[in-house]
């Protein structure tokens, strides 16, 4: 699919973000457009969860100013447009006393908004989340009794229960094993190209993110954009890699 | 066998000949309802301590309220919000470690109560009964606040029942889908505080926490869904104080201490049949 590239949703404009006096993040520029699949990647460390995380407010940044859909990001109220599948499998409590059906429930929670409960045509669109992701069949099972590819989907498809038009996925493959991650990789590229929804991928395995995405995002501190990910060869990325390898030793020892 | 039937059964109703015991079987029947339904969400969110800390302070509030001789119950609500919502407050400050925001409370709270028995110089037996709880202490008022405020608990559970659900089991997507999780987050305090005050004069004030925590904790040893979960802990939790209270009364034992023992007998046989 073509990718329309004059339609901004999210307009990252000059952001810096320092913790602690030190700064993760510097004169961060980044537009994401409709239809887009971006991957952001870079070093553990170089501030990609950050970035992220301010675009999603849940940190806020201090230079610089972001729009989703072209509002001010504190003035911005329809955070249903916004899914997320944050880096989970692995830090979640497997004795957490919920049903599938009950977490991709959660997705429809914002969008109801207070003092109302489910009604049927929340239902039939959890139940149709369920099956885009093809877990209906696990509905009535515990989320902990299944595998962690199993429960990212159903990650995945609670983010697409608040029927949202952009996703951002936090290391979604993290605790997932590599036959479910081939899956994953494919079920990413059929909501991006069939529901034409806009993907934000974070990631810190870059050779498998290159092959996916269509355009890339590396983040060490610094932002540098390409919307072709074939751009990084792989003297780039030994480049990059490489040279954070030695600053990391350096700082180590 | 006949008369030893009759003989039981007119024995078993002679609780409901006192007015005292039948107040103390409806409170507790409504702490028996409400102690699990906030005790579910602090248990899922490793914050169980609360329930401890929030009934230390309750007893600084009753200290207060011997002295000033109000109704203590009255005081150790007052004392039980305040404090949680300064907690709270301490917690997303980052300024101090969440488990050292706890201590401090309870410890330092302890210590009030204390200092405040020592200047009136000892109070009477009604101290004993409200740390460890008894079907005595239950007055009519007492049970009108219990059973009012019993209900406002249970409407704010119903009404905010899916964000406090979606926020125990992940706050951060909650947050990020809109759901006002700080809001949320005070008033799931202040309910501990209301629930914790409230279940004094029947369970104590050291043994609160044992019936927000070993119900819920019961439940999940059947792993089902987050519903099923609390009813399976409602009913644990009904069958403890009623059984509880029941035996306490006959067998003229601790009523907060036979209800604790009762749930966490409950609690043995569940993690038995895990176990198979």
């Amino acid at each position: 699919m073509p990718v329309d590239h004059t339609n901004n949703i999210i307009e990252v404009e000059g952001v810096s973000f320092a913790y602690n006096e030190n700064l993760v993040l510097e004169n961060v520029y980044l537009n994401i457009h409709k239809g887009d699949y971006l991957g952001i990647i870079g070093p553990n460390g170089g501030g990609k969860t950050t970035l992220i995380k301010i675009m999603l407010r849940l940190l806020s940044s201090s230079k610089g100013t972001i729009k989703m859909f072209g509002q001010d990001i504190h003035d911005f109220k329809e955070w249903s447009r916004i899914g997320y599948v944050p880096q989970k499998v692995i830090n979640f409590d497997v004795n957490f006393p919920a049903t599938v059906f009950e977490v991709v429930a959660m997705g429809r929670y914002g969008k109801l908004g207070l003092f109302k409960s489910l009604t049927k045509e929340d239902k039939r669109i959890i139940n149709e989340a369920l099956r885009q992701v093809e877990m209906y069949g696990f509905r009535d099972r515990i989320i902990g009794d299944l595998s962690g590819g199993q429960q990212q989907r159903i990650f995945i498809a609670r983010a697409l229960a608040g029927q949202p038009e952009v996703i951002f996925l936090d290391e979604p493959m993290a605790g997932v094993d590599v036959m479910a991650q081939d899956q994953f990789y494919q079920l990413l590229k059929r909501l991006n190209r069939e529901l034409e929804l806009t993907l934000v991928f974070v990631s810190h395995d870059i050779e498998a993110v290159v092959n996916e995405v269509t355009e890339i995002a590396f983040v060490n501190r610094s932002l540098s954009y390409d919307n072709n990910p074939k751009n990084f060869s792989k003297g780039d990325l030994e480049k990059l890699y490489g040279d954070n390898k030695f600053i990391h030793h350096h700082k180590h020892a | 066998m006949e008369t030893i039937n009759l003989f039981i059964t007119t024995n078993m109703l002679d609780l409901f000949q006192y007015g005292f015991a039948i107040r103390g079987l409806e409170a507790g029947i409504i702490i028996g309802l409400i102690a699990p339904l906030i005790g579910i969400f602090l248990v899922l969110r490793r914050y169980s301590l609360i329930a401890d800390t929030l009934a230390h302070v309750s007893l600084a509030g009753i200290s207060i309220g011997f002295l000033l001789e109000i109704n203590p119950i009255l005081t150790a609500m007052v004392s039980t919000i305040l404090s949680s919502v300064v907690i709270e407050r301490l917690r997303i400050s980052k300024k101090i470690y969440g488990e050292s925001a706890l201590a401090i409370f309870l410890s330092g709270s302890l210590a009030l109560a204390v200092v405040l028995i020592s200047l009136a110089h000892g109070f009477n037996v009604g101290l004993l009964n409200y740390l460890f709880g008894s079907i005595v202490t239950v007055s009519q008022t007492d049970l009108y606040i219990i059973g009012a405020l019993g209900v406002v608990v249970m409407m704010v559970i119903f009404i905010f029942y899916k964000e406090l659900v979606f926020i125990t089991f992940d706050e951060e997507s909650a947050q990020v889908n809109g759901i006002p999780t700080r809001f949320i987050n005070t008033c799931l305090i202040v309910l501990a505080a209301l629930t914790v005050s409230l279940s004094i004069p029947i369970v104590g004030v050291l043994l609160i926490s044992a019936l927000m925590v070993i119900p819920v904790v019961t439940a999940l040893q059947f792993r089902r869904s987050f519903i099923r979960t609390i009813m399976i802990a409602e009913l644990v939790s009904l069958f403890s104080v009623v059984v509880g209270i029941f035996s306490s009364f006959y067998l003229d034992l601790s009523t907060g201490g036979t209800i604790v023992l009762v749930s966490l007998f409950v609690f043995g046989v569940s993690l038995a049949i895990r176990r198979r």
